[in-house]
């Protein structure tokens, strides 16, 4: 039982250090967090994988439906200057997707194929280690997470990342979104974002957006699990991941 | 002893209303980066996106270090002519620690957020040791510094429980180096800053740029003030500088190895785009051109011994090093860490005007609080004759 008289010397204690109210809500609260129950419906996995088609993305269609899906419903401002966009989920050639790897003399279909670039999840991210405040951190079904109310903007994530998969908000990003969706909350200047694997739809039991957008071109599912089908198609066919050498254990898997 | 930084020629009062003037446009900049966003203030971009800030970071905690150049001598060898100056070397590392604490500080896309560091200690990270040894390192050299002035001041020996301070702030000072080496070396995907060196070569940069600086303020000192540092100390300081930039050198030539003999070409791309232009990108060739000169002229100058002694060389060679330095491990080594990009593409990155006038903001914090500790050593060190060898202080 706390008593008034507690109650203020805490609060004058953290607003001495200019801390605010959330320190002292915290320092009120006699268990860590509030326990939320799971949605039963959640989908149950150990570590979230995802396996790219590629032979099936044939058309500039099949790559701006998918890409479409993931960034309206997320609210991912649309800036046209390269160098200051925002992306969750994007393009490149084979040349510079698997810029250590890229073979010269493969076919030229295959070096004027396009690859869908995200996120890579990474087993062990780099990302992870740097980030001085946990804003992005490892969910335990392998979901490298970022809170982009909690992070502060230092751009070392950027830095750690060897994969480009992080953007930082140069410019104020609620004035680059066409269409709002009231569902996901945006984003404010000055903060990094990227791919969460629709952490929010996981939980409710829904694939994510760009897997449900794909139209089975995109497989995702538990890489840990021996019977799931993403193990099935990875042992069918030969894939390949980015910068494997790096050690980061990249989560998405590509089928050439 | 405050009071006595509240006395002043007019000069003085001239060359601190300066750094205050430089001081608010910088916090005005500062302001205007986080109301119309970084993509207009500064030159950074998805691809490089540290930059100026955080060189800056990297450059001053580099000279913040080097006090230990001054104080360990004094302490732990007894090199009585650096006597006088530890306590100079020391408000110069007050001063540094914090351009470097507040070149991090306005990397930040949210400031307000910076608590989150301390709410959510993350040990993992290196920018939570990099608060912690940089905080702790102001404290030393400020209790340290402040402490051992006051006893000058009473004209009483430093008083003895001081002395376990003096020798933590000397051996924590490569720590602060060795920390921000971390920052860079430990990055899979950047090979460039990926060395086992970095810790070393950043020390030997720091350890060359630092008795410079102390150099050419200890030449302002002596012209504004009674005081002298003594030509033996400042002599010793270019020696030292001298054997410094040697090793930086050395380890440049070390990397140029190691990238060029393996071959393996995202090792050799950074140093190609820094000293020839990768793939038509050569923004920072002309800059790293500079830096090597100025190298070459300060070590030129540094190596012959009737030149590093007279002093109008030595400040030349002193300055050459300095920006030498400052040019390379201030801006082109953060950048070319970048280069090439996760895509193995270039994107070029340089200095916006609203970036260089916040980072001058910050300068002049540092160069306010090294001011205004500066004027109360002084003052004091002016008016006691004799240090406690017997040496005379004051050159009449």
């Amino acid at each position: 039982m706390i008593t008034r008289r507690d109650f203020l010397k805490i609060a004058a204690f953290s607003s001495l250090l200019g801390l605010g109210g959330a320190f002292t809500i915290n320092a009120l609260e006699k268990e860590p967090g509030q326990k939320v129950l799971k949605d039963i419906n959640a989908l149950k996995g150990k570590r979230w994988a995802m396996v790219i088609d590629t032979r099936k993305f044939k058309t500039e269609l099949d790559f701006e439906k998918v890409i479409k899906a993931c960034h309206k419903a997320h609210n991912v401002p649309e800036i046209a200057n390269p160098l200051h966009e925002v992306k969750w989920i994007w393009t490149d050639d084979y040349k510079h997707s698997f810029t250590h790897t890229a073979e010269e003399y493969i076919s030229d279909e295959i070096k004027h194929r396009k690859f869908l670039l995200l996120c890579n999840h990474c087993e062990n991210p780099p990302c992870v280690r740097v980030c001085p405040v946990k804003a992005t951190f490892k969910r335990p079904d392998g979901i490298t997470m970022q809170d982009m109310h909690r992070c502060i903007g230092c751009k070392f994530c950027m830095a750690g990342c060897p994969y480009g998969a992080r953007s930082y908000n140069f410019l104020p990003p609620r004035d680059y979104i066409k269409e709002f969706n009231p569902e996901y909350p945006t984003r404010t200047l000055g903060v990094v974002e990227k791919c969460t694997f629709c952490n929010q739809r996981i939980d409710k039991g829904q694939l994510p957006y760009c897997v449900e957008a794909s139209e089975g071109k995109i497989i995702f599912g538990d890489l840990y699990d021996p019977n799931s089908e993403i193990r099935k198609v990875l042992s069918e066919n030969i894939v390949i991941r980015r910068k494997v050498e790096l050690g980061t254990q990249p989560m998405v898997f590509y089928i050439i | 002893m405050l009071d006595l930084a509240l006395k002043g020629k007019p000069r003085y009062w001239i060359w601190i209303s300066f750094l205050i003037t430089m001081i608010l446009i910088g916090f005005i900049c500062w302001l205007r980066e986080h109301h119309i966003g970084a993509a207009f203030t500064t030159g950074l971009s998805r691809d490089v996106s540290w930059g100026f800030h955080v060189g800056q970071l990297t450059f001053f905690v580099g000279v913040a270090a080097s006090a230990v150049l001054v104080v360990l001598p004094y302490y732990f060898h007894n090199y009585k002519a650096f006597g006088r100056i530890t306590v100079i070397g020391e408000f110069l590392a007050v001063g540094c620690v914090l351009i470097a604490m507040l070149s991090v500080f306005v990397i930040m896309g949210q400031p307000s957020r910076v608590w989150n560091v301390i709410l959510h200690p993350t040990p993992h990270s290196i920018i939570f040791w990099d608060m912690f040894v940089l905080m702790t390192y102001l404290f030393l050299n400020l209790l340290c510094g402040w402490t051992i002035l006051h006893a000058e001041k009473k004209d009483a020996p430093p008083p003895k429980w001081i002395k376990p301070f003096i020798y933590w702030a000397i051996l924590w000072a490569p720590s602060i180096h060795t920390v921000t080496a971390f920052l860079y070396a430990g990055l899979p995907g950047k090979p460039h800053w990926m060395t086992a060196l970095q810790a070393a070569h950043f020390l030997a940069t720091a350890f060359a740029a630092g008795p410079s600086l102390l150099i050419i303020i200890s030449m302002i000192i002596r012209k504004v003030s009674k005081f002298d540092p003594g030509q033996q100390a400042i002599n010793k300081l270019a020696e030292i500088a001298t054997y410094a930039l040697i090793i930086h050198l050395f380890f440049i030539g070390l990397e140029f190895f190691t990238a060029f003999y393996s071959q393996i070409p995202d090792h050799m791309k950074s140093l190609i785009y820094l000293y020839w232009g990768l793939e038509g990108h050569d923004r920072l060739v002309p800059w790293m051109a500079i830096s090597t000169l100025l190298a070459f002229t300060g070590l030129l100058i540094f190596m012959f011994p009737p030149l590093r002694k007279w002093n109008v060389t030595k400040l030349i060679g002193a300055i050459c090093i300095f920006f030498s330095i400052w040019m390379d491990k201030g801006f082109a080594f953060v950048v070319s860490g970048f280069i090439p990009n996760s895509f193995d593409r270039v994107t070029e990155a340089w200095i916006a005007l609203n970036e260089f006038l916040v980072a001058a903001g910050v300068w002049s914090v540092g160069a306010l609080v090294i001011t205004v500790l500066y004027k109360i050593a002084i003052t004091v060190k002016e008016k006691a004759v004799f240090d406690k060898y017997g040496q005379k202080q004051v050159v009449d």
